[in-house]
C-alpha cells in the first residue's frame, strides 16, 4: 500500500520538476502542469504519511530516512503555499528536483516504509523532530528564496536582456519573504532545541556532533536577524547569510544524521 | 446575410495613405450609420488601420466607395475586402493585437470596443464583436502576449517593477527636465510610483517640470544629498559628461537603486552599476530587452492564433445555425399547433386539462429535442441547409418558408 502511494508522490514531484524547466524555457502551460504535479505530489506523500502514522508503533519518522520524509512534506507543504502564484514559478525550480532527491534517499533508507517501531515517547518526538524538521523546512525555502534572489540580481546586474521573459518575484519580494521565513522558523528551532535539551537533561546522554552544529546553526541565523533588524542588512549580504545557514542545515540533515538518530 | 470587410491597414497602405482614411471616433460612428441605412455596419478607425464592416449583399461595394470618396483612387486600390469566415477571422486577429505592429499591443482591444459601441450593429454584428472582444482578452490573459513592454520607457518601467514589486510610494527622481524623461517619469508615475525630485541643469527648468507634477525642484549639484531618499532616477540631459557619478550614491545597505538612463551622451556613470544594490540601465540595454521581449511576444503570438481560431470557428457555427433556426422555429410551431388542437378535442375538467398539458408539452419537447441539437451540429459542419430542406418535406412545412 506504501509503495502505491510513494509512486504517485515521486512521479508527480518529478514531473513537477520537468515542467518547472520547461516553464523557464517557455512560460506558459508548462508551469500550470508542474502546479498540478506538486498538488498531486503533496497529496500522495500526505496520505503516505496518515498511513504510516495509521499503521506505526509510535512515531513512525523517527529514523534519518524517516524523518527525511517528513522533512521532504514540511517542504513541500510550505512551498505549496506560494507554488501556485506565477510569479514564483521560478522557485518550484530549485525546490522540487531538491524534493525529488530527497524522497528517493528517504525510500532507499526504508523511510518511506509502514509499521516503524519507535523507542521514544511519541508526544517528545513529535514535538522535537515534528518542530525542527519544520524549522529546517522554512530554513531550506528560505534559501530557495536567497538563492533565486541572487540569481535575478545577477541577471539585473549583466543587463541580461531575457529577464522580463520569464515571470519571477520581484527582488525586494524575495528577500522580504526570506527574511520572514526565517523569522517563523527561527522560533520553531528554539522550542525544539530546547525540548531536546530537556530531554537530554532528564534521561542524561552527551551532546553530539549533529546537536553542536544545530547550535551553531541557531547562531547564524540568529546573527541574519540580528544583522537585519539592527545593521540594516538587506539583499546580497543577506542573501548570502542564509544561504550559508542552509549549509548548515545540509551538514545537520545529511552528514550527521549518523551521530543522532538511534 | 453576407458579411463583408473593406479596409486599409499598415500592411499595404503607407502612412500616407493610411492618415487620408483615417477617422476620428465620432467620424466613425457617423459613417457607420450612414452605411447602415438598414443594414449593419461598425467602423474602426486606428493608427494602422480603417476598416468598414457591413452586412448585407451589396454593402461591400457601398464601404468600398466610401473608403474612396475620402482617400483617393490609390487609395482605394491598396484596400482589403474580405466576407463572411474571413472577414470575422480578421477582426478577431485584430482585437488579439494579433494584426498590429508590436503583437499583442494593448490599446487595440479598447479601440475595437469603442467603434462597435459608436457603430450601427445589429443581430450579426453584435455577436461577431462580442467574440472578438472576448478572442481578444482570452488572447491577452491565456498567453503572455500583452505582459512585455514594447518601448524604451515601458522596459525601463518594467524593470523597476522587477526590482521593487508595486511601485506605489517609490520615489523617482528625474534628471532633466526634457521630453523624453518626462514621458518616461509619468510613464512610473501611472504604475504607481511618486515623482519626488527634477533636477535640470537649468533651474527655471526643472521648476517647471516639478510644478506640473507635484514635485520638488533641486540643483544638480545638489544631487549627491539628495539619492539617499531615491528608489528610481530617470536621467536624461543633453549633459556632454556623468551627470551621476558613483561619489553622488551614497551606501545603500542593500536598499534598491534603479536607474534608467535614457540620454546620449550617457548621464549616469556605469560605474554606479558595480555598487550594492545599484542597477543603471542605459539605452541600449532597455533596447535589447525590448527586443528579447518581442521576439517572446511572436512566440506567445503561436498560441493566441490558436484561441483565435477557435473563437472564429465558434462564430462560424453560430453563424451556420442561423440557416437552421426558421425551420426549427416552424417544426415547433407545427408540433405545438397540433399539440394544442388535439387538446382542444378532449372533453377534460380543468385538473385534468393542466395535467394532460404539462404531459403532452414534455412529450413534445423530448421528441424535438433531438432533431434541433442534430439539426444545428449539421449546420457547423455546413449540412445544415439539407437538413433543414428534409425536415421541411418530411414535416410539410415549406408552405411556412
Amino acid at each position: 500500500m506504501a509503495e502505491l502511494l510513494f509512486w504517485p508522490a515521486l512521479v508527480a514531484y518529478g514531473e513537477a520538476a520537468f515542467a518547472y524547466f520547461g516553464e523557464a524555457r517557455r512560460p506558459g502551460v508548462a508551469g500550470r502542469y508542474a502546479t498540478w504535479g506538486v498538488r498531486i505530489g503533496w497529496l500522495a506523500q500526505t496520505a503516505l504519511l496518515a498511513l504510516q502514522a495509521a499503521r506505526s508503533d509510535g512515531f513512525p519518522w523517527e529514523s534519518w530516512a524517516g524523518s527525511l520524509n517528513l522533512f521532504v512534506w514540511l517542504v513541500m507543504s510550505v512551498y505549496l503555499v506560494w507554488g501556485c502564484r506565477a510569479r514564483f514559478r521560478l522557485l518550484g525550480l530549485a525546490v522540487t528536483p531538491v524534493a525529488v532527491s530527497l524522497l528517493v534517499v528517504a525510500h532507499l533508507g526504508g523511510g518511506t516504509d509502514v509499521g516503524a517501531r519507535s523507542q521514544y515517547s511519541n508526544l517528545f518526538l513529535v514535538v522535537h523532530v515534528g518542530l525542527v524538521l519544520a524549522a529546517f523546512a522554512g530554513f531550506t525555502l528560505a534559501a530557495a528564496l536567497a538563492a533565486l534572489y541572487l540569481f535575478q540580481e545577477r541577471r539585473l546586474k549583466r543587463h541580461d536582456a531575457s529577464i522580463l521573459r520569464v515571470p519571477s518575484p520581484p527582488l525586494t519580494s524575495l528577500d522580504r519573504l526570506s527574511a520572514r521565513m526565517i523569522l517563523l522558523a527561527l522560533p520553531a528551532l528554539t522550542l525544539g532545541i530546547a525540548v531536546g535539551l530537556i530531554r537530554l537533561q532528564e534521561d542524561g546522554g552527551n551532546v553530539d556532533a549533529l546537536m553542536l552544529f544545530t547550535g551553531v546553526t541557531w547562531l547564524v541565523y540568529g546573527g541574519y536577524l540580528g544583522l537585519r533588524a539592527r545593521g540594516g542588512w538587506r539583499g546580497r549580504r543577506a542573501a548570502f547569510v542564509a544561504l550559508a545557514g542552509f549549509a548548515l542545515v545540509i551538514v545537520v540533515r545529511v552528514a550527521l544524521t549518523g551521530t543522532h538518530f538511534g | 446575410m453576407k458579411l463583408a470587410l473593406v479596409g486599409v491597414s499598415h500592411h499595404h497602405a503607407p502612412v500616407e495613405l493610411r492618415e487620408r482614411a483615417a477617422l476620428r471616433l465620432d467620424e466613425a460612428g457617423a459613417l457607420a450609420r450612414e452605411l447602415a441605412d438598414g443594414r449593419e455596419a461598425v467602423v474602426l478607425s486606428t493608427c494602422n488601420r480603417t476598416e468598414v464592416y457591413v452586412t448585407g449583399d451589396d454593402a461591400e461595394a457601398e464601404a468600398l466607395e466610401a473608403l474612396r470618396v475620402r482617400g483617393g483612387d490609390d487609395l482605394a486600390a491598396v484596400a482589403y475586402r474580405l466576407t463572411d469566415h474571413a472577414a470575422a477571422l480578421h477582426l478577431f486577429r485584430v482585437a488579439a493585437g494579433l494584426d498590429s505592429l508590436v503583437p499583442g499591443e494593448g490599446e487595440i482591444l479598447g479601440q475595437v470596443r469603442a467603434a462597435y459601441e459608436a457603430g450601427a450593429p445589429g443581430p450579426l454584428l453584435n455577436r461577431l464583436f462580442h467574440d472578438a472582444i472576448r478572442a481578444g482578452k482570452r488572447a491577452r490573459s491565456q498567453t503572455t502576449i500583452g505582459e512585455s513592454p514594447s518601448s524604451v520607457p515601458a522596459a525601463g518601467a518594467a524593470l523597476a517593477q522587477q526590482v521593487f514589486g508595486e511601485l506605489s510610494g517609490r520615489r523617482v527622481l528625474v534628471v532633466g527636465a526634457g521630453a523624453v524623461g518626462e514621458l518616461a517619469a509619468r510613464g512610473l508615475a501611472s504604475r504607481g510610483a511618486t515623482i519626488a525630485l527634477v533636477a535640470s541643469r537649468s533651474f527655471e527648468r526643472a521648476e517647471e517640470l516639478a510644478r506640473s507634477v507635484g514635485a520638488t525642484p533641486v540643483e544638480l549639484d545638489d544631487l549627491r544629498g539628495r539619492l539617499a531618499e531615491i528608489d528610481v532616477v530617470v536621467a536624461c540631459t543633453g549633459s556632454p559628461g556623468f551627470v551621476v557619478t558613483r561619489d553622488d550614491v551614497p551606501e545603500r545597505r542593500g536598499r534598491p537603486l534603479f536607474l534608467i538612463d535614457l540620454a546620449v551622451p550617457r548621464d549616469v556613470d556605469p560605474a554606479v552599476n558595480e555598487l550594492d544594490a545599484c542597477y543603471v540601465y542605459d539605452i541600449d540595454d532597455l533596447q535589447a530587452v525590448v527586443d528579447a521581449t518581442l521576439a517572446g511576444r511572436r512566440r506567445e503570438a503561436e498560441r493566441a492564433e490558436a484561441i483565435v481560431d477557435e473563437e472564429a470557428d465558434r462564430f462560424r457555427a453560430w453563424r451556420a445555425s442561423l440557416d437552421v433556426v426558421p425551420t426549427i422555429a416552424s417544426l415547433r410551431a407545427r408540433a405545438e399547433a397540433i399539440r394544442a388542437a388535439e387538446l382542444s378535442k378532449a372533453k377534460l375538467t380543468e385538473s385534468e386539462r393542466e395535467a394532460v398539458e404539462s404531459i403532452t408539452t414534455q412529450i413534445l419537447n423530448k421528441l424535438l429535442h433531438l432533431p434541433t441539437i442534430r439539426m444545428k451540429e449539421a449546420a457547423a459542419a455546413a449540412d445544415g441547409v439539407l437538413y433543414a430542406d428534409a425536415v421541411r418535406h418530411l414535416f410539410g412545412l415549406e408552405d411556412e418558408r
